[in-house]
């Protein structure tokens, strides 16, 4: 999920551009409003973005904002559990609500003159939540079905979180967004309460509005709605900063599967927490040289070309709110081990060091990037979306205006110079999915033994 | 205060949205010169255009073969033309177009999306000519292609949901085409050869066998273009023939398939409904109540809201040209399998009998019906409309009509057509994870050796 996130992002930022039809606004307790206009069809996404996720969790508690985000649909002082979505649905609207390192958010997507039914919820659940022991109880089971669907059972995300943890040491990136079993296990609606009166107050918000609406009323339905709330005195973020790393880590994952898979990352610079603003930018075009589609280098040398690998992936996001790293991931060839993809892949990363990138690479790389900020005019949704995240990791959402220009403006010096600053062994750290055998391991677990098995 | 506001928006819902709704697309047809059916819609908004080409060639075409329809798509784009794979590629995203292509039981396709800057559009509509009529299906891109789909079919044995959803659709369907997996087996895959594949190609990928679906800031002239380079090197060919009916299932059928995973995934299935079938709008607005619509369905407020048993809870029936899928699934940990089971089964069977009630009914009336904009709301969103109204032959007034055809299905309705179409009693049941105590399982008779 994160990861899809990142790479999403990656593309995504690609649309915005400068906008004549954005209009921000903050409301006198602090939570500020951004509205775009876009009349294609009468429809308006609605989403509201809190400043906490997992990177603001701690051990003992880490899913809480996650198990939050499933409890804000299970009532209010005003509304049953489950009644906010059977209203959404009766307006015609569909909704949901997703959780990542640096942010929680609720959408809403309906026929634009439905909003403020969206308003009136969101400004309700924001200040009002019932967290009831009974309705939570059963909820958090929910979640730990979710992560046996979305981790336990599945040998490459078990990997991917294996390797996070072995990545940051001090960096709260370290925590799974779902939260460690044994968290999960041991958490209380106390420790919910506390969650919710710390970081959910209009303070501590955005809330993105983009579709056919006019900015003004828009504005007006958020003064009557979110404007009465009261503010919260907000906690300030410990600094939680990575120490440098000073040698390469790896390590491994035995677990029944049929796949081997391999991850590795570099730990890069964001913007905002770099003093080299080009850096980033630099990187994101080094990622697009790498695998911004089937020319891109990977395709052509690694699943093509030498044909080691059978899916190659990269991700690298320069907007979060802590430094992250450049990953890629890879499922080897059947047959071929996954040392020799490594070597391949690190012997990839080592041409951006001794050779620059061809202008071919970079004018495909400048085509793409402003193709897709046409392409994105298509989805209000991610236009909310870029404008959302971009603003609750602490960064201008105008950001996303220049985007290309900066993009376009990284040169291929740039690229090698990255490339040799980051891209090195003592910055890197390997996971390795090895797998074990599957029938054994049904035979010992389970009690039926073999009988069922063809 | 807040609460009774909010009690009257639900209560009032359902009057506003008369005045509302958006007009549906305007769509245009014709045939290409060489047979193809074309249905475009003018949207003038972005610079844009998606073209979309649909053939009636995914895997229930396979015939002995499995998977050979899904291979030989996967190959279109590694090389057509003078072309090899990474200059098609290159050609393409070298003018920031996008390429995608797949293929399923009934429909295989490959869609472009691109700027309408004359170049541009021009480099990607040769592209993609030469994808659809001049494949090169080279040695060396076939055994490339066939390791990719095997590594795929390999990640798909350790994920329970992967084998729970095969094993469903072979005990479903039998011996019907829709029995097999579109990637095939790592079996079949591995046997199938060049010729075998340039074949498949030459009977498939044939205009008359084709819809193109075109959506963007075009006017029709354009559009009339577009659609004879796209498709104007293919031989006019021939449409397939029906497919055959897939017949009932003469008994219930139970499997279970050990595996080594924490939470067991449970299937439910049976052959369900058609596209153009009679029954299709009262399942339609019957399934979305039983399991269609998300949290506030009646199997996710049994599952999940009430007991915490699973995380996703649904039903769904996918109308196919035959009989499709109805098929209701959900994971839950091991132990609490059975549990799980038992609500599902005697949801089904309560709502089999009862149907819905008016107030489930008005409810699900409205959140379609409300929510229609929502549909039709981007070109993505259109363009995948026409080649599935084109492809199943649905009359060119489905979206015009679709709010009105949603409005006339009574509960009456609803409850008849889940009596007469789904039967709790020949319902394939596939079970994996670990089991503490295995059931006597029930094989398909004609499947029994």
């Amino acid at each position: 999920m994160r990861r899809l996130m990142t790479t999403f992002m990656l593309m995504l930022m690609a649309a915005v551009q400068a906008q004549a039809n954005v209009v921000e606004h903050q409301l006198k307790n602090g939570m500020k409003v951004i509205v775009k206009q876009d009349k294609r069809a009468p429809i308006a996404v609605s989403q509201v973005w809190y400043k906490v996720g997992s990177s603001y969790e701690h051990g003992g508690i880490t899913g809480v904002s996650h198990v939050l985000e499933h409890m804000m649909f299970k009532g209010t002082d005003n509304l049953a559990p489950g009644e906010f979505s059977r209203i959404v649905a009766a307006n015609g609207g569909n909704e949901n609500a997703f959780t990542g390192r640096d942010y929680t958010a609720y959408y809403q997507t309906l026929a634009s003159d439905r909003l403020e039914v969206s308003f009136e919820l969101e400004a309700d659940r924001m200040r009002n939540l019932q967290l009831q022991e009974a309705e939570f109880k059963k909820e958090v089971e929910v979640v730990k079905e979710e992560r046996r669907m979305r981790t336990e059972d599945k040998p490459q995300s078990l990997t991917y979180e294996l390797f996070l943890t072995g990545a940051y040491q001090a960096s709260p990136y370290r925590i799974p967004v779902i939260g460690w079993m044994s968290d999960l296990d041991s958490l209380q609606v106390d420790d919910l309460q506390v969650w919710y009166r710390k970081w959910y107050a209009p303070n501590n918000a955005t809330l993105v509005v983009v579709g056919d609406v006019e900015p003004d009323q828009v504005i007006r339905l958020a003064e009557r709605y979110f404007g009465v709330l009261k503010p919260e005195p907000v906690a300030v973020n410990k600094p939680r900063e990575e120490p440098p790393q000073r040698g390469v880590k790896r390590m491994a994952l035995k677990v029944p599967a049929r796949q081997p898979y391999m991850v590795m990352g570099f730990k890069t610079p964001v913007i905002g927490k770099t003093d080299q603003d080009w850096e980033p930018y630099a990187l994101e075009m080094l990622s697009y040289i790498l695998d911004g589609g089937a020319s891109a280098r990977l395709a052509s040398n690694l699943i093509r070309g030498s044909e080691l690998a059978v899916s190659v992936d990269t991700s690298y996001n320069a907007f979060s709110r802590l430094p992250g790293m450049l990953v890629l991931d890879a499922v080897p060839r059947p047959g071929t081990p996954i040392e020799t993809v490594e070597r391949a892949i690190l012997k990839e990363l080592d041409r951006f060091k001794t050779e620059l990138v061809t202008d071919e690479e970079m004018a495909r790389v400048r085509k793409q990037i402003t193709a897709s900020k046409v392409f994105e005019k298509d989805s209000v949704f991610y236009q909310a979306m870029l404008i959302g995240q971009l603003e609750t990791v602490g960064l201008d959402w105008r950001l996303g205006d220049g985007y290309v220009d900066k993009l376009k403006a990284v040169t291929a010096e740039q690229v090698k110079q990255v490339a040799e600053k980051y891209l090195v062994d003592d910055n890197l750290t390997v996971a390795v999915l090895e797998p074990l055998p599957m029938e054994e391991n049904i035979t010992r677990h389970s009690a039926a033994g073999g009988r069922h098995g063809q | 205060m807040v609460n009774n506001t909010l009690r009257l928006l639900l209560l009032g819902a359902i009057i506003g949205f008369a005045g509302l709704l958006q007009a549906s697309p305007k769509i245009e047809t014709w045939q290409t010169g060489n047979g193809a059916k074309v249905l475009y819609v003018h949207a003038p908004e972005i610079p844009m255009v998606d073209v979309r080409v649909v053939f009636d060639a995914g895997s229930s075409r396979d015939g002995h073969k499995a998977g050979i329809t899904s291979f030989t798509n996967s190959l279109l784009s590694e090389g057509a033309g003078k072309w090899d794979a990474f200059q098609i590629a290159q050609r393409i995203e070298g003018v920031g177009s996008q390429l995608e292509s797949g293929s399923l039981r009934d429909m295989a396709w490959v869609a472009v999306r691109s700027l309408i800057e004359p170049e541009v559009l021009d480099t990607s509509l040769q592209t993609l000519s030469a994808i659809l009529a001049t494949p090169s299906f080279k040695k060396e891109d076939i055994e490339r292609e066939r390791q990719s789909i095997l590594a795929g079919l390999l990640q798909d044995e350790q994920s329970p949901g992967s084998v729970g959803k095969k094993q469903l659709y072979e005990l479903v369907y039998g011996t019907h085409p829709y029995a097999s997996d579109p990637s095939g087996t790592r079996e079949s895959v591995g046997s199938i050869t060049r010729e075998e594949i340039v074949k498949t190609h030459q009977r498939l990928y044939v205009a008359k066998n084709a819809v193109v679906a075109i959506v963007g800031a075009v006017d029709e002239d354009l559009a009339a273009i577009i659609a004879e380079e796209a498709v104007g090197g293919l031989p006019a060919g021939e449409a397939m023939p029906a497919l055959p009916p897939v017949p009932p299932l003469d008994q219930g059928v139970i499997k279970q398939i050990p595996f080594p995973s924490t939470q067991s995934h449970l299937y439910l299935g049976q052959p369900g409904l058609k596209r153009g079938d009679q029954d299709y709008f009262p399942l339609y607005v019957g399934n979305h109540i039983l399991g269609g619509s998300g949290l506030v369905s009646l199997l996710s407020e049994e599952v999940r809201e009430k007991r915490g048993l699973s995380y996703s809870v649904y039903s769904f029936f996918i109308p196919m040209r035959q009989l499709g899928l109805f098929q209701v699934g959900l994971q839950t940990k091991n132990e609490q399998a059975d549990e799980a089971l038992k609500v599902v089964k005697d949801t089904l069977q309560r709502y089999i009998t009862e149907g819905p009630t008016d107030e489930e009914l008005k409810a699900a009336k409205q959140n379609i019906t409300g929510g229609f904009p929502l549909r039709i709301a981007s070109n993505g969103k259109i363009v995948e409309y026409l080649a599935v109204i084109g492809f199943y032959d649905l009359p060119l007034d489905y979206l015009d009509r679709f709010v009105e055809r949603i409005e006339a299905v009574s509960k009456q309705q609803i409850r008849d057509a889940f009596k007469r179409r789904v039967d709790s009693e020949r319902l394939v049941r596939v079970q994996v994870g670990r089991f503490s105590a295995p059931v006597a399982q029930v094989n398909r008779a004609e499947a029994a050796e």
